[in-house]
């Protein structure tokens, strides 16, 4: 009995062990490509800038300073309120929130067909939906653009139609950068939305019918609730990216339409960058978006308490 | 006999009529016609893949026929969507919102149809009362036991007080002892609302128990429709006397039918006497079917028509004994007989010689 609890306690101290050892790959990509990188941009946040490039090690408030703050041009003026780059922050919010409903308006629909199919079927259509995205982002960008473009073949077909007189501005506009957006992302929303609906069990929709619900009154009280997690999976999946996005924003927007992903990218592109204020961009770009999903949780956990 | 079919009248809570369903090359269900009459407990009995589900959803409303009609109290159901028909149906997966509250769930239908929200959960928290559930209502159904849901279940489609209750299967997720004490609280519930109810189950104790007329189906025909006790009694054909209890089942020859009683013989021309059947003539090879517990053994024959036989096996099964003997003539019959004075004086040892013999009116000819 006391050789057998001890060559248990034994093997299961050995266990332990392997368990700790099995774990490290885990821990280590969390380490190095997770916490390291967030711990080394805080740090560059609060350095000094090298002129071409890189960092001074030396401890400065000048980046956060820069972002928040206007001194004049000469940096001598009472400081006021810095309106340029919280503006750009503002424009990317809204441009993510934007290709996030377009992509919500598209992919639900979308995701229910394909959850709707012959269980046979659906790996067929989900493989469909992934297809054009073994194609570079770039690519994709570019192609978008010569659609959208004055001579391309969207304006030509809206021509044709007569449902337009003279081409369609639609490059370097909001909406062009929104079209970018939406179609770079839009797997990211199907996908989770038809995992939440194909384990939907539509007896549940059959239960409502039968309980006197109109189709939309089913779809909004019985269907949304059940797939809601997919539906907030495929938004955060969508926004997020979408906020940080460079891509689209320069090869759709033109100059007027920046958005934080290019700002950020500027700091580190070449001789003319400054380190520390892209770090801090990104670093209250992090902040921003952990806010707002820490928000959203609180308010989904109230509702939740209510109900 | 034949079984007592109720008149095609609007009275009538069902009437379907050569109602036929294809799903592609596969025919669900063959030119079925019944009538169920209003505050019947009416049971839908076979075999999965029978037809039962298929012609329940088809009254709900989730599936259309392909030929033939529904009449719900003399009105046709047509096309009409499952939300535009005052029928109700407790599902076999219960099908809860799991979202709701248990007393949000049973308020569902009544708040669909247009009650103030005060309104739906007062007369839902009375329903919850009639299933003693009152001190849930406030948990997800997530939370309770499959018994309380389906429970719940019933409540929730009885709450909008249908004209017609439809319970697929209701039962069959239900360990044995819940599933007893529920036939008789569903039997009740149906006396005390007055509500027609229609009960889908494979279960045929559950069919015997609970209902006014049971309907026996197979591969989408009607097999046949009648009170309990007449089909247990008197099975038209070979799949109901086999489907509903055990039986023995005797090659015949019908030598005469001589106004309500026939004469046939076993195949060694052993004579038997029974009831005529409609659709059974002279000189017809059919099959006689005798229920276990109407044959009992004796020493000497009981009568003319006794059969001498030996006994292969006795098996002791608590409430009873079961004994399997060969006739003379060779085939084996299985006899039951109860455990009391009487029916033990009726077993014999294994080996034994003995004589077989069946009570009067045991026998029934089988048209196929």
């Amino acid at each position: 009995m006391a050789a057998g609890a001890v060559g248990g306690s034994s093997a299961s101290s050995t266990y332990r062990e392997a368990r700790g050892w099995l774990l490290l790959p885990a821990w280590s990509v969390l380490l190095f490509f997770s916490l390291a990188p967030v711990i080394m941009m805080l740090v560059y946040s609060f350095l000094t800038k090298e002129h071409r490039g890189g960092v001074i090690w030396e401890f400065s408030l000048a980046a956060y300073d820069q972002f928040f703050l206007d001194r004049g041009l000469f940096g001598d003026e009472p400081p006021r309120i810095q309106w340029t780059y919280i503006a750009i922050f503002w424009r990317s919010i809204w441009q993510a929130g934007a290709a996030t409903l377009m992509s919500l308006a598209v992919g639900f629909p979308t995701a229910y067909f394909i959850a709707t199919r012959p269980a046979k079927a659906r790996p067929l259509w989900v493989f469909l939906i992934t297809i054009p995205y073994w194609v570079n982002l770039l690519i994709r960008t570019v192609s978008m653009k010569f659609l959208l473009r004055e001579q391309g073949p969207l304006n030509d077909f809206l021509l044709w139609t007569g449902a337009i007189d003279s081409p369609l501005q639609i490059v370097n506009t909001n909406l062009a950068v929104q079209l970018g957006l939406f179609y770079s992302y839009l797997p990211f929303m199907v996908l989770p939305i038809y995992a939440a609906v194909e384990r939907y069990d539509f007896a549940l929709s059959e239960a409502a019918a039968d309980l006197y619900a109109s189709k939309w009154t089913t779809l909004r009280r019985i269907l949304l609730p059940a797939v809601k997690p997919g539906v907030v999976a495929g938004c955060i999946l969508v926004f997020v990216p979408s906020l940080g996005s460079f891509l689209a924003p320069d090869l759709l927007g033109g100059a007027r339409n920046f958005m934080i992903g290019s700002l950020i990218e500027e700091q580190f592109k070449g001789n003319a960058g400054n380190w520390p204020f892209g770090a801090a961009a990104s670093m209250i770009l992090l902040t921003l978006v952990l806010l707002l999903l820490l928000a959203f949780a609180r308010q989904q956990a109230r509702a939740e308490r209510r109900s | 006999m034949q079984t007592k079919m109720p008149e095609t009248s609007s009275q009538n809570a069902i009437d379907v009529q050569n109602a036929v369903k294809r799903f592609g090359n596969f025919t669900a269900l063959k030119q079925i016609s019944l009538a169920i009459a209003d505050n019947e407990f009416f049971t839908l009995l076979g075999p999965s893949g029978c037809g039962k589900t298929t012609l329940l959803r088809i009254i709900a409303g989730f599936d259309e026929v392909t030929e033939g009609s529904v009449r719900l109290y003399g009105e046709d159901l047509g096309a009409l969507p499952p939300n535009r028909r005052p029928v109700n149906t407790v599902f076999q997966s219960y099908a809860l919102f799991p979202h709701m509250s248990v007393l949000q769930n049973v308020g569902f239908g009544l708040e669909m149809l247009g009650s103030s929200s005060t309104e739906a959960r007062e007369c839902a928290g009375r329903m919850l009362e009639l299933v003693q559930l009152s001190q849930f209502a406030d948990r997800r159904p997530g939370q309770l036991s499959g018994g309380q849901q389906q429970r719940v279940a019933l409540a929730r489609a009885l709450a909008p007080q249908p004209k017609l209750l439809l319970l697929d299967e209701p039962l069959s997720a239900l360990d044995l002892k819940l599933r007893k004490a529920m036939r008789i609280e569903l039997k009740h519930l149906q006396r005390e609302t007055g509500i027609t109810f229609i009960f889908v189950t494979h279960d045929q104790e559950e069919a015997l128990t609970m209902s006014d007329r049971i309907a026996v189906m197979s591969e989408g025909e009607l097999q046949q429709v009648g009170a309990a006790r007449e089909i247990y009694e008197r099975p038209r054909n070979r799949f109901v006397a086999n489907f509903i209890g055990d039986t023995n089942l005797l090659e015949v020859t019908v030598d005469r039918i001589e106004g309500a009683r026939a004469t046939c013989h076993l195949g060694g021309g052993h004579a038997l006497s029974c009831e005529a059947v409609d659709g059974v003539r002279e000189g017809a090879r059919v099959h006689l079917s005798v229920r276990p517990e109407r044959l009992f053994a004796t020493a000497e024959p009981a009568g003319p028509e006794a059969l001498a036989a030996r006994v292969v096996e006795t098996v002791f099964t608590g409430t009873g004994i079961t004994s399997i003997v060969e006739l003379e003539q060779g085939p084996r019959l299985t006899l039951r007989s109860s455990n009391s004075e009487r029916g033990n004086r009726r077993v014999f040892e294994q080996g034994a010689a003995c004589f077989v013999n069946m009570e009067a009116g045991a026998g029934r000819l089988l048209i196929d």
